[in-house]
């Protein structure tokens, strides 16, 4: 179930990853992207840090929008849309269930749609489609994830800036992959699935 | 890294700070915003506005070119990186006049995204908003597995019809029109000499030899289509413009506009070289351009290079609308 309380370290423990994973993000962005991926992300989660410390007593549904909000309007590019409409697809959902693979899944949704990628396009979806799958499945877990995001770097980009490489994108991980995998990994270190 | 900056963090506030400041007879900032608007508001009275914006780095574009006759607003984003959209709304709201807003987007999947969920939240408000998604970079081939082609430096060609347009009066629907009507006749390619170095990466996005160039580099140093050792600029023509005639079938019986752009760090004096074989190639099928611009229109911070611009004016107006007195800071 996710509440608040769970949110919120959730969040913290994704910042400390962000910011400590940034120069890899921006580099694993260098060869497929333009090297910004980590600089992104960390102006988004600075705005989300400095955004839900001002949120008093939020419900789920504020602090997850709270979230969707920081993000749209500090990341920029397309991981900020991205990001942005993940969270606010879970706070729209939400109210109806608190169940992480329902609202992981809505989440999904809302990414594919705003950004047109299907699974194998060598994006974040190719994080967000076989963990939201190992959800329902049981089998979710650190290890599902780093093979995931492992999964994308034998991938031809279809979708974004790396698409213009072609098969010249292959051997590369995709940095929005690996930022989302940070994203799962970190839910499971808040105590988000026992 | 050797940049004229304070701290890479600072690059866009700083740089949008300098530009309204040094010219506030024609720019003014949105508050909390990276965001700039015509300073001359009663240009705007009764008309659609324009908006367009992207990453920074490839001044003077967008902002250069906001003024009476052009652009009502340009939202600046990190370098390289689309604007958001709460700042790309505050753009819209501050150029709507009740006849509608028209956006100009460049094709890459930030832009994109963050121009319309604006569009969404300005539809929210009933503010009615239409776009033009500027794809005139034809290095790359249109396909189901790429984004598909880059807008580039003919997004300022756009700029100019549409800015022209709408000062007389263009309607919502008809500034859609136009832009569709004339987007497939623009088509642009470059080729590039050395890389651009975003601040906060600190080292050029690609690397070529000392006598290497690239045909067909995006502006954001996407990859081209080859690679080989430097030729003379007639050669360079040559490529390009044969490039651009599998495209547009260049023919004597049509009428042209150029637009020659330095990608940033290319002189001047080379891009009148440039200039100088592209006329000539172009005389030897006896085509002359009507309209012609060269400069530094659509950089790409301190990359070394040139883009070729053919836009074929498939009606009069056309050439009126290019020639439509403006009053911006780069037009």
């Amino acid at each position: 179930m996710l509440t608040v309380e769970l949110t919120k370290k959730w969040m913290e423990l994704f910042y400390a990853q962000i910011d400590q994973e940034k120069a890899y993000l921006s580099e694993l962005d260098t060869p497929i992207g333009d090297g910004d991926h980590g600089n992104n992300m960390k102006r988004g989660v600075d705005g989300v840090k400095d955004s839900l410390a001002k949120l008093k007593d939020p419900t789920l549904k504020e602090t997850l929008r709270t979230i969707a909000m920081a993000l749209i309007s500090k990341v920029g590019g397309a991981s900020g849309p991205l990001y942005g409409t993940a969270f606010l697809e879970m706070a729209k959902k939400c109210d109806e269930s608190q169940e992480p693979a329902i609202l992981f899944a809505a989440a999904l949704e809302g990414i594919k749609k705003r950004g047109g990628a299907k699974e194998g396009d060598k994006t974040m979806v190719d994080v967000w489609a076989p963990t939201v799958k190992a959800l329902t499945d049981g089998s979710f877990g650190t290890e599902q994830i780093k093979q995931a995001v492992a999964s994308t770097k034998e991938m031809i980009a279809r979708k974004g800036r790396a698409s213009y490489l072609g098969e010249r994108s292959v051997g590369h991980l995709d940095p929005g992959a690996m930022s989302s995998g940070y994203l799962f990994e970190t839910f499971i270190a808040a105590g988000g699935v026992k | 890294m050797k940049k004229i900056i304070n701290s890479p963090q600072d690059v866009v506030p700083e740089m949008v700070d300098g530009l309204v400041r040094s010219y506030p007879e024609y720019l003014k900032q949105i508050p909390e915003t990276e965001a700039v608007v015509r300073s001359d508001q009663a240009s705007m009275k009764g008309k659609v506005g324009l908006v367009s914006g992207g990453g920074s780095g490839h001044e003077p574009t967008h902002a250069g070119f906001v003024g009476k006759g052009m652009l009502s607003a340009a939202v600046c984003g990190q370098v390289f990186t689309s604007p958001t959209p709460d700042q790309i709304y505050a753009a819209i709201k501050a150029v709507n006049q009740g006849k509608g807003v028209f956006l100009v987007i460049k094709n890459y999947s930030g832009d994109v995204m963050n121009f319309e969920m604006a569009r969404d939240m300005a539809e929210m408000d009933g503010i009615a908003v239409k776009e033009i998604i500027v794809d005139d970079d034809i290095a790359v081939e249109n396909s189901l597995y790429t984004q598909g082609k880059r807008g580039v430096a003919g997004t300022v060609l756009m700029h100019k019809l549409l800015g022209a347009a709408a000062d007389q009066g263009a309607s919502l629907d008809e500034l859609e029109t136009l832009a569709k009507k004339a987007l497939p006749h623009i088509s642009t390619i470059a080729v590039a000499l050395s890389a651009a170095t975003v601040p906060e990466v600190g080292k050029p996005g690609f690397e070529l030899a000392d006598d290497e160039i690239e045909y067909g580099v995006g502006i954001h140093s996407e990859p081209g289509y080859r690679r080989e050792k430097i030729k003379p600029s007639k050669e360079l023509v040559a490529e390009l413009l044969s490039k651009i005639d599998e495209v547009q079938h260049l023919d004597a019986t049509h009428q042209y506009a150029l637009l020659i752009n330095g990608m940033g760090a290319t002189p001047l004096m080379e891009q009148y070289i440039f200039s100088h074989d592209v006329l000539n190639k172009l005389a030897e099928k006896n085509i002359t351009p009507v309209f012609t611009k060269v400069g530094n229109y659509m950089t790409s911070i301190d990359m070394a290079g040139i883009s070729l611009t053919i836009f074929e004016l498939a009606e009069q107006k056309w050439l009126e609308y290019l020639n439509y007195p403006v009053a911006t800071v780069a037009w």
